[in-house]
């Protein structure tokens, strides 16, 4: 039976992830589908879902029937799609991924629900839950699922203060990484004197593995401007500024078009929904400092100085942007304020944790099956998430740690998957929430490595205004290569603790005082990796260069791939014979070991 | 934003008119100074000297003033850049997943490290740390597109690629650069 094309449309996946996978070559085969079976619907270009393992990500949505989405789409899948699902209204169950299915819908046979998937059983989205599901250029679409009602309810029905107890009440803590309660924090600038009050969202996502914000940004970008027209309400602040780091181009593109949007229906600019207050949004693109994340610096840097941050107090709350009172949060703490308004404290306070209300969203990376974004009340454990939502450790092999914050963070090992993530657990354990990155490692990754590679990342980020930061993580950083380099000594472990509490205690902003935290986690829990590469001059995980040799093994079929590949001619051998490394003319650059077909070559 | 765009349309760095239209739309200069230096990138291609001393005395700053943002943030430019940027992930998820091999590579391959143009001016390469597509490390950003799930064999086969569409566009290839034993590139 031919499906009838009324209120048909066609969701594609076109977040960052999803274009780095091919989206746009998918766009196209869609269009050219729909040209040929004579049909013309909506091609609706979406935000991220979440599923980055599974881009190109296509739904198909049909009146009163469950969405269908399909996963890892290629371009030529889709003339079958079309014509079989769209155009005959039998989905392919062996490509499709899951179904949603709405209330009196009857699911298709043979296709899981959304609930049934490890993956989205666990969350609980309050942040995404629009994410993937609606046109991010079409305000209409926000404004169909509830959006700007919370700004509504908050300028007709509720004075500043109110608002203000609200946000107080409902537990919300900063998620940029400091987790300062959001409430507190907006009644110091509501209550500083000073005129006019600036507000600020702080989207220069810069810690490596994290994107939630980028997510958040491109697929729901009127839930964060909802969220600061909230707060420039509250505090009675008529300026803001979105500071979107330049590496997020698409972000950018599409806040504008929201940005113009509401101003256009009123929800920006000036007496907004005929109220007597007013709130005039721009962006600020950022221009390539990981530093420009903490306040102070990001506050300069708007300003149009170098991004180099200062002692605090004053906080920015009394004498911030242009030295007047100013509030700074992230993207995802405004994203939460619009729901926890209309729908009242209560329903926000009710999940989470004691310490921590709500729910967080992570970015999941590094050796995981399901890469992606999640969304999950707070004091879920680390278990739960690695383990089902992220569908465990990629290639069946054993879960190590979890880097949980970033540059600024720690690692959790195995042994405390059990861990809930909340702000206090994770302090306790050495990490901490950060901006949401976690990036999951196996037994094939040395912690001395990552430890290192997180210092030169600091090191190279420090700005470079006080010592402490400055030299102390080119110190640091110095014994990490020389101990990954077969040079530790035995002092090297205390020197590097001592080092890093210096630094934690006297760095001036952030960055600094964090820089420490994943050499001192990695020495807290994979203390013995330290000490081989140290006692023994071995690397455990086979990572470390300088400690380990490369060598040919039977397996060796004499196909000379290697001998052709290596760069300095160290491998000899004829064809069909084993071959042989001169390990007096090894660089241990790896090429023989990536190029060899038959996992000949192995390193000692 | 975009990078230079082709080659079309780029005014020698000695012209200077296009510094007045780029100040033109910026009525209210304060705090304006990063966007106005990102507006004279994307004419330019780079921010060359004479441009950034006419910014700084239009806007009535000190010429060090301008210096210092130019070497502060590592996305502006002081010399050329090649036709197309290659940005290479060195985030954590990347590092874990093998990207400094696959950085290694893609440096062998063009012959120029962190913040090198090649010497036929086709590409500028540098690290980044991170583009935010961790989910699919490792990755790499040419200009505005990313490539993702790299390993060094399809690196290499990226940027040999690239470099073929790029001298054909140009036109008159360059021979003997065409094509050297590529037997790992099947994909």
């Amino acid at each position: 039976m031919a499906s009838d094309p009324v209120g048909q449309k066609i969701f594609i996946g076109m977040g960052t992830c999803g274009l780095a996978t091919g989206a746009a070559a998918v766009h196209e085969s869609v269009q050219e589908a729909l040209k040929k079976v004579g049909r013309d619907i909506p091609i609706i270009k979406t935000g991220c879902i979440g599923m980055c393992s599974k881009e190109v990500l296509v739904d198909i949505v049909q009146p009163n029937l469950p969405r269908v989405t399909y996963g890892q789409v290629q371009p030529e899948m889709i003339e079958k799609i079309i014509e079989e699902h769209l155009v005959g209204g039998n989905p392919i169950a062996d490509l499709a991924i899951g179904q949603i299915v709405d209330e009196g819908m009857d699911p298709f046979k043979e296709i899981p629900t959304y609930m049934d998937l490890p993956v989205f059983r666990k969350q609980k989205r309050i942040v995404l839950r629009r994410c993937g599901f609606i046109d991010p250029d079409s305000i209409d679409d926000y404004l169909a699922t509830g959006g700007y009602q919370g700004l509504e309810k908050a300028v007709k029905s509720m004075p500043p203060a109110d608002i203000r107890e609200t946000v107080k009440e409902s537990g919300l803590r900063g998620r940029g990484g400091g987790g300062f309660p959001t409430g507190l924090k907006w009644e110091f600038c509501a209550n500083a004197d000073g005129d006019p009050k600036y507000l600020i969202c702080n989207a220069d996502e810069g810690d490596p593995g994290a994107f939630m914000d980028r997510s958040i940004l491109e697929g729901d970008p009127h839930a964060v401007i909802e969220g600061m027209a909230i707060a420039s309400y509250a505090i009675g602040a008529e300026y803001g500024y979105i500071y979107c780091r330049a590496e997020y181009p698409l972000a950018i593109q599409r806040l504008k078009i929201a940005i113009s949007q509401a101003e256009e229906k009123g929800y920006l600019g000036q007496n907004i929904l005929g109220s007597d207050t007013s709130f005039t949004l721009r962006i600020k693109e950022g221009a390539g400092a990981f530093v420009c994340g903490e306040e102070t610096a990001l506050m300069a840097s708007v300003e149009g100085k170098r991004g180099m941050p200062r002692p605090r107090p004053p906080f920015p709350a009394h004498r911030g942007l242009w030295d007047h009172p100013t509030n700074i949060n992230n993207v995802e703490t405004y994203a939460c304020v619009p729901p926890i308004v209309f729908d009242g404290a209560e329903s926000y306070a009710a999940i989470g944790t004691e310490g921590t209300k709500g729910t967080k969203v992570f970015a999941l990376a590094g050796k995981i099956n399901n890469t992606g974004l999640i969304e999950v009340a707070a004091g879920t454990t680390l278990g739960e998430i690695i383990h089902e939502i992220g569908g465990g450790i990629e290639g069946g092999r054993e879960f190590k740690a979890a880097q949980l914050g970033g540059p600024s963070g720690g690692c959790l090992p195995a042994n405390l998957v059990e861990t809930p993530i909340d702000y206090d657990s994770l302090i306790e354990a050495g990490a901490m929430m950060g901006s949401g990155g976690v990036v999951v490692m196996d037994d094939s990754d040395c912690m001395v490595d990552v430890a290192r590679f997180f210092l030169t990342f600091t090191e190279n980020e420090s700005c470079g205004k006080c010592v402490p930061c400055r030299v102390g993580t080119k110190a640091m950083n110095a014994v990490l290569t020389r101990i990954t380099e077969g040079g530790g000594v035995e002092e090297d472990l205390e020197n590097l603790a001592q080092l890093g509490e210096q630094i934690k205690k006297t760095s001036l902003c952030g960055l600094g005082q964090t820089a420490p935290n994943p050499v001192l986690s990695t020495m807290r829990y994979f203390r013995d990796e330290y000490e081989a590469h140290i006692h023994d001059g071995k690397c455990p995980a086979k990572i470390c260069t300088a400690l380990i040799t490369f060598g040919i093994n039977e397996a060796c079929t004499g196909c000379t791939v290697c001998a052709k590949k290596c760069p300095v001619g160290a491998i000899t051998g004829e064809r069909k014979e084993l071959h042989v490394i001169d390990q007096s003319l090894c660089t241990k650059c790896n090429v023989c070991f990536e190029v060899c077909k038959f996992d000949a070559v192995v390193k000692e | 934003m975009s990078q230079q765009s082709a080659d079309l349309g780029v005014p020698d760095p000695s012209d200077l008119a296009p510094v007045d239209d780029i100040l033109k739309a910026f009525p209210e200069k304060k705090g304006m100074l990063i966007p106005i230096l990102q507006g004279v990138q994307d004419v330019y291609g780079f921010v060359p000297e004479g441009v950034a001393n006419k910014v700084a005395d239009e806007m009535g700053v000190y010429r060090s003033q301008v210096y210092g943002i130019l070497t502060f943030y590592t996305q502006f430019h002081l010399s050329p850049r090649g036709r197309q940027t290659i940005r290479a992930c060195a985030g954590t998820a990347c590092h874990v997943k093998g990207g400094k091999q696959v950085i290694l590579r893609m440096e062998g391959e063009l012959g120029v490290g962190h913040g090198g143009t090649t010497e036929d001016g086709l590409f500028s390469f540098e690290h980044v740390a991170c583009i935010g597509a961790c989910g699919l490390a490792p990755v790499i950003m040419v200009d505005d597109d990313a490539f993702g799930h790299l390993d060094p064999n399809k690196a290499e086969s990226v940027i040999k690629k690239l470099r073929r569409e790029a001298l054909k566009e140009i036109g008159g290839a360059d021979t003997g650069e065409q094509s050297s034993g590529d037997e790992n590139t099947e994909e």
